[in-house]
């Protein structure tokens, strides 16, 4: 039984990864009813630790708990002692010693969410770690595409674009979408893959043009404007011109093209407003069957299966 | 993890449900699914079952004075198979067949975290305010599947009343609750085991109750 879900690898492979996507069925059935709650983690505490900005992820996880009848606990540096120097082994003591059950990690460095699993006694979910790993992120586009090409993935075909170098959507979706049995093409301007890819299964090319109309699947990473600084790229404009999914570009896929996107996005760069807003794009729908993923995981971790010994 | 978790096929499930469940989840070993376990007594075979059923479906319409108000609602998995039996049943001697729905109690147990628990198939309840809910299922044994049952619904809706039809009571309840229609009462030792076999989910119809060798045999 999986003890913590730090990377997609925790999942089991196919068969693990698709049994959690039907339990998420159950969830995303629960969440529409008039009251979209159950008992099912009753007298069980979350606390979410994050070390980093976001707005979609910690709410996803503290709504799903929510749902689940869990308590829930946040923690967010900018009001907590890290501002007085306490350390992540004391943070993770701390929080430890007053019995939760899991606790949701994002963090900056990647591994930091292996380092916490190794210091506490709770169920530990990684919620993304630097360039590292987000495998709920994972998880719930894998369920979101299954709803439209399901329930079989096989030989589904999806580009990935933009910076897969810094993004820990892009590995972890990698790892999901080929056990799933999908074809992965990256594509992105070289300064922006990673400097070895070896054993990755995946193609990779710089020019989005060129593999636009055979794929099924277009999904767009955020381009970190953090990084601008670095010359990875000359101008946001150029990359747009380039790599950005504008309605034009968007007009030459198939007409049952799908485009994703792991939020949040930035509107006339990586994707276009039209684009975001057109039928084939699934981003609100990832962002609400978030809550549903999640609280799959979170039953699966503290709820399905028997004493946690 | 999920080879375990939802990997367990309903029927694996089912039979947890109408197995001792103080056996299951406290002692390791004693049950009648254990090695050892034997048949005892066939209890119902098709016929039989079809009769008991037959019967239930005329006391749900005597006691509700017809069948227009009546939901049945089953419980995974077996419950779900035998409200769609009850309610073809009643279509072929009302002028109307009652509402289906089906409910997962997964996560209104109370043994979650104290053994493997999985939901079991979608709930889907029509609207159920002002109606007159039966829940279907099985084997009516300690009571708390039931007792989740009654949770998990009137999250959903608020029946004008509820009431319980069970194809086996076999006892020893560990909740103040009782079945309003029973197909047949079968005095059980606690150690023992209640096969129920509907054909929509096990192939054929039939009602079995095993059990391990005497010595294992808890007294009540």
């Amino acid at each position: 039984m999986m003890q913590h879900l730090l990377s997609v690898d925790d999942l089991g492979g196919r068969a693990g990864i698709e049994s959690m996507l039907d339990l998420t069925d159950s969830f995303l059935e629960v969440m529409q009813r008039d009251i979209p709650k159950v008992p099912a983690l009753r007298g069980k505490t979350v606390v979410s630790l994050f070390y980093e900005d976001s707005t979609r992820t910690r709410l996803s996880f503290e709504t799903a708990a929510k749902r689940l009848s869990a308590d829930t606990m946040t923690f967010s540096v900018s009001n907590s002692s890290v501002n007085k120097g306490e350390s992540l082994l004391d943070t993770v003591q701390t929080i430890d010693a007053m019995g939760v059950d899991a606790i949701v990690v994002r963090h900056a460095a990647a591994g930091a969410p292996h380092r916490v699993a190794s210091w506490s006694s709770a169920r530990v979910i990684n919620a993304g770690d630097g360039c590292h790993e987000h495998p709920t992120q994972a998880l719930l586009d894998a369920f979101t595409l299954r709803r439209h090409r399901g329930p079989s993935l096989d030989g589904c075909r999806i580009a990935i674009v933009g910076d897969v170098r810094h993004s820990r959507v892009a590995r972890s979706n990698v790892k999901a979408f080929h056990a799933l049995g999908c074809e992965l093409t990256l594509v992105g301007p070289p300064t922006l893959m990673p400097e070895r890819l070896d054993g990755w299964p995946v193609a990779v090319t710089s020019d989005l043009d060129h593999v636009l109309p055979d794929v099924d699947v277009v999904y767009l990473l955020r381009i970190q404007r953090e990084r601008l600084g670095q010359a990875l790229f000359p101008t946001l404009r150029e990359y747009a011109a380039r790599w950005g999914l504008s309605a034009e570009r968007a007009a030459r896929c198939k007409p049952d093209t799908l485009v994703m996107h792991p939020g949040p996005m930035n509107r006339g760069i990586e994707i276009s407003g039209e684009v975001a807003d057109s039928t084939r794009s699934l981003v609100t729908e990832q962002v609400g069957n978030g809550v549903a993923v999640r609280m799959a995981v979170l039953w699966a971790l503290l709820g399905s299966g028997g004493p946690i010994v | 993890m999920s080879p375990q978790q939802a990997g367990e096929n309903d029927a694996e499930n089912d039979a947890r449900e109408s197995r001792s469940r103080e056996v299951a989840g406290a002692v390791s070993g004693s049950g009648a699914d254990g090695a050892g376990a034997v048949l005892r007594t066939h209890v119902f075979d098709a016929a039989d079952l079809r009769r008991a059923l037959t019967r239930v479906a005329h006391e749900i319409v005597e006691r509700n004075h017809g069948a227009d108000d009546v939901v049945l609602v089953g419980l995974y998995t077996r419950g779900v198979a035998l409200a769609g039996r009850l309610a073809s049943a009643i279509a072929s001697f009302e002028a109307v067949e009652p509402a289906l729905g089906a409910l997962d109690v997964a996560f209104y147990r109370d043994d979650i975290g104290l053994r493997p628990v999985a939901p079991l198939g979608p709930t889907e309840v029509p609207d159920v305010s002002g109606k007159v809910v039966v829940l279907v299922d099985d084997v009516l044994f300690t009571g708390r599947t039931a007792r989740a049952a009654l949770d998990a619904l009137l999250e959903l809706g608020r029946p004008r009343a509820v009431q319980l039809a069970v194809l086996v009571d076999r006892g020893h309840r560990e909740l103040p609750l009782r079945a309003d229609y029973v197909g047949k009462n079968l005095p059980t030792r606690s150690s023992e085991d209640v096969r129920v076999r509907i054909a929509e989910v096990d192939g054929d119809d039939g009602v079995d109750l095993w059990g391990v060798p005497e010595r294992e045999d808890q007294p009540r």
